[in-house]
């Protein structure tokens, strides 16, 4: 009777079309929309992501996010040098820039200083230049994304000069990092010329990044670490969930997206659902039909089961064909970049397209099974 | 009058003859409840035998579909007896009743109840499939007993692309795909134009008629009585008399050629 129910379903093409359509589009909406969340949850990490030799951060008690740091006391550096079973431990300058280019193309970035003698904190992808190119004076490395937004159209290369907050800059290296949350355009260079290039003056440093020593873990050497000082350490980890967590909770991002994808759903439903019980009641006689010939139940909900499994089959395979086609379509453009279709997300979806069919068909099912055999000889 | 009521009061004789195939005695159907209950079979008598063809005519609104319907283990009774092929169809659940009319009916509809996207051998092979055959082998038989029924050329086509008479005789052919013992038509010919209809009976008591089948017609179709063996009179819910078809018309069997006007 499989290919019987397939048949009938194969039969009407404007319904089947109608329906398939709707779990594509569900799952379309749903995949792009919760991978854009999810990368731009990532890029709310991307900066603790990209320190990878350091597995604490030390902040003022205040902080909440890499996002938005409060400045702590210089000597407050020391102290944490001094807590036991910190291997090293060395400052970190974050903040904003306003960036000129000499074409006068006026950018917003997010500016990073790392230690001016170890330059711990700069991510090890150069595509450009070297680590070591950062000690020249004005040096600033920036990442291909804030490249090409600041130069569309040309090639990466070094040596341009920028104006950052009016002072003069020169990219020397190109650093394959993440873009981060606040912008596109991120910009590694020394504490000292960070500071300058910002807000000089004492007091200024936004994050100690420190490395537990061989063989403690880094939760415990935070907790040390907290304990010792009037500040706040936490792992690596623990602060990456804790920026997620941030935004998550204080931004509307997970409510607009949550939106779209409870509408996308939503729409699913109502498509699916409306097509298929239109398809449904142009059959149920023919299905009483079926019954009087002595169908049972089981098999009349098997078909139904069958047909629900096809649409949502085919639908999703459409409309995942076609989110990754979108997020292959746009792993070139950097707005966008660092946004993938994760496997999860698509396994998620695939539950949720199931769901989806199967609520929007229960209403159809019930006519089916309740549908009386001697029906089929009234007019 | 004294013919008919002998004929009935045969009727009323135990079943002995292992030909009647179905049983019914004093069947009682009412539908709905307090006072809107109708009480459609009031103690309803019928009997049908294999190798012949049963009509069961009557005013609109008598119960012959509710009678059938009955009959046909579709529709269960308040009280009497109802034996089909030796069975007692009230002792069966409703799995037993589903699959005991997959084994032994055959049903035709006035509205001919095909699935609209499935071809004239798809249709027709579905009591194949439904009892376990292949699609194809399933449809491999239909396909044959289109053939029989003048309808070679188009097994491939949808109801869509068929006429009416066409529609209904491949609903007969589904109705015979798998041999059943007993066929029950409700108005077979009534959403047919008079040619249409006649050819349509003639090529059921063609295909349907064996010595081992039982035909139940319900009709309203005058026209179409001399294709009957016996005609049985329903009226407010029980048979007012049985009567003889005119066999020598139905016996012979009647020419593609003569039955176009
Ligand atoms: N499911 C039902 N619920 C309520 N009343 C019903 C039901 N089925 C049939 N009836 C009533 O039972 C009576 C007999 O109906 P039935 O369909 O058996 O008549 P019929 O002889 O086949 O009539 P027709 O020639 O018009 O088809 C009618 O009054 C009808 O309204
Ligand atoms: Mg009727």
């Amino acid at each position: 009777m499989i290919t019987t129910a397939l048949r009938m379903l194969i039969g009407d093409k404007t319904k089947l079309l109608g329906l398939i359509f709707g779990v594509a589009f569900s799952t379309l909406l749903i995949c792009q929309q919760v991978s854009i969340f999810v990368g731009l949850l990532g890029r709310a990490s991307s900066v603790i992501n990209d320190v990878r030799s350091a597995d604490i951060w030390v902040m003022d008690p205040s902080v909440r996010t890499i996002d938005a740091s409060h400045p702590m006391r210089d000597t407050e550096l020391s102290r944490v040098r001094g807590v036991e079973g910190v291997a090293w431990a060395v400052p970190l300058f974050k903040s904003q820039v306003q960036v000129r280019t000499r074409e006068g193309r006026l950018e917003n970035a997010v500016i990073l200083g790392v230690d001016d003698t170890s330059l711990i904190g700069v991510p090890n992808e150069f595509l450009l230049g070297s680590v070591e190119d950062l000690a020249l004076p004005d040096a600033i490395a920036i990442n291909p994304a804030g490249f090409r937004l600041l130069f569309p159209g040309a090639e990466l290369d070094v040596g341009r000069e920028l104006e950052l907050n009016d002072r003069r800059a020169r990219i020397v290296a190109i650093i394959d990092a993440a873009p981060a949350f606040a912008a596109n355009l991120t910009i590694y260079t020394r504490y000292s010329l960070a500071t300058t290039y910002t807000n000089p003056g004492r007091n200024v440093m936004s994050f100690i990044i420190a490395r537990s020593a061989d063989g403690l873990a880094p939760e415990v050497v935070a907790q040390n670490i907290t304990d010792r000082t009037d500040l706040k350490a936490v792992s690596s980890s623990a602060f990456r969930t804790e920026s997620i967590k941030y935004i998550i909770e204080n931004t509307g991002i997970p409510v607009s997206f949550g939106t779209v994808v409870i509408l996308g759903a939503i729409i699913g439903v109502a498509i699916v659902g409306l097509t298929f019980n239109q398809f449904i009641m142009e059959n149920l006689k023919q299905y009483a039909a079926l019954k009087a010939i002595g169908l049972k139940n089981r098999r009349l909900l098997a078909m139904t089961l069958w047909q629900a499994g096809f649409v949502c089959i085919i639908g999703y395979g459409l409309g995942l064909g076609a989110a990754v086609l979108f997020f292959r379509s746009t792993a070139e453009v950097d707005a966008l970049r660092g946004f993938y279709l994760l496997p999860e997300v698509a396994g998620g979806v695939a539950v949720l397209a199931a769901v989806i069919v199967l609520l929007s068909t229960l209403v159809s099912m019930r006519r089916v099974l309740t549908v009386d055999p001697a029906t089929v000889f009234r007019g | 009058m004294t013919s008919t009521s002998m004929q009935h009061s045969q009727m009323h004789a135990p079943p002995a003859e292992s030909d009647v195939v179905v049983v019914c005695r004093s069947i009682k159907k009412s539908f709905g409840e307090g006072q809107a209950r109708v009480r459609v079979l009031r103690g309803t008598d019928f009997d049908a035998k294999a190798g012949e063809m049963t009509f069961l005519v009557g005013p609109s609104g008598c119960g012959k579909t509710t009678l059938i319907s009955i009959i046909g283990a579709i529709l269960s009774c308040d009280g009497g007896d109802i034996r089909v092929l030796g069975d007692d169809l009230r002792r069966m659940r409703n799995g037993q009743l589903a699959d005991f009319r997959l084994d032994n009916f055959g049903f035709i509809f006035q509205q001919f109840n095909l699935l609209p996207a499935l071809n004239a051998a798809e249709n027709a092979a579905i009591p194949l499939v439904a009892r376990g055959y292949s699609t194809r082998k399933a449809e491999g038989i239909a396909s044959e007993m289109l053939e029989k029924l003048g309808l070679g050329e188009h097994t491939r086509k949808i109801p869509a692309q068929l006429s009416g008479g066409q529609q209904q005789r491949v609903a007969i052919a589904r109705a015979l795909v798998h041999s059943p013992r007993i066929v029950i038509c409700d108005e077979p010919t009534a959403s047919l134009d008079a040619a249409s209809g006649q050819r349509v009976m003639e090529l059921l008591r063609d295909a349907a008629m064996d010595h081992e089948r039982a035909v139940i017609v319900v009709t309203h179709d005058d026209r179409i009585f001399r294709f009957a063996d016996r005609i049985a009179h329903m009226a407010d819910g029980t048979i007012s008399k049985v009567e003889r078809g005119k066999l020598e018309s139905s016996k012979t069997p009647v020419t593609p050629k003569d039955a176009i006007p």
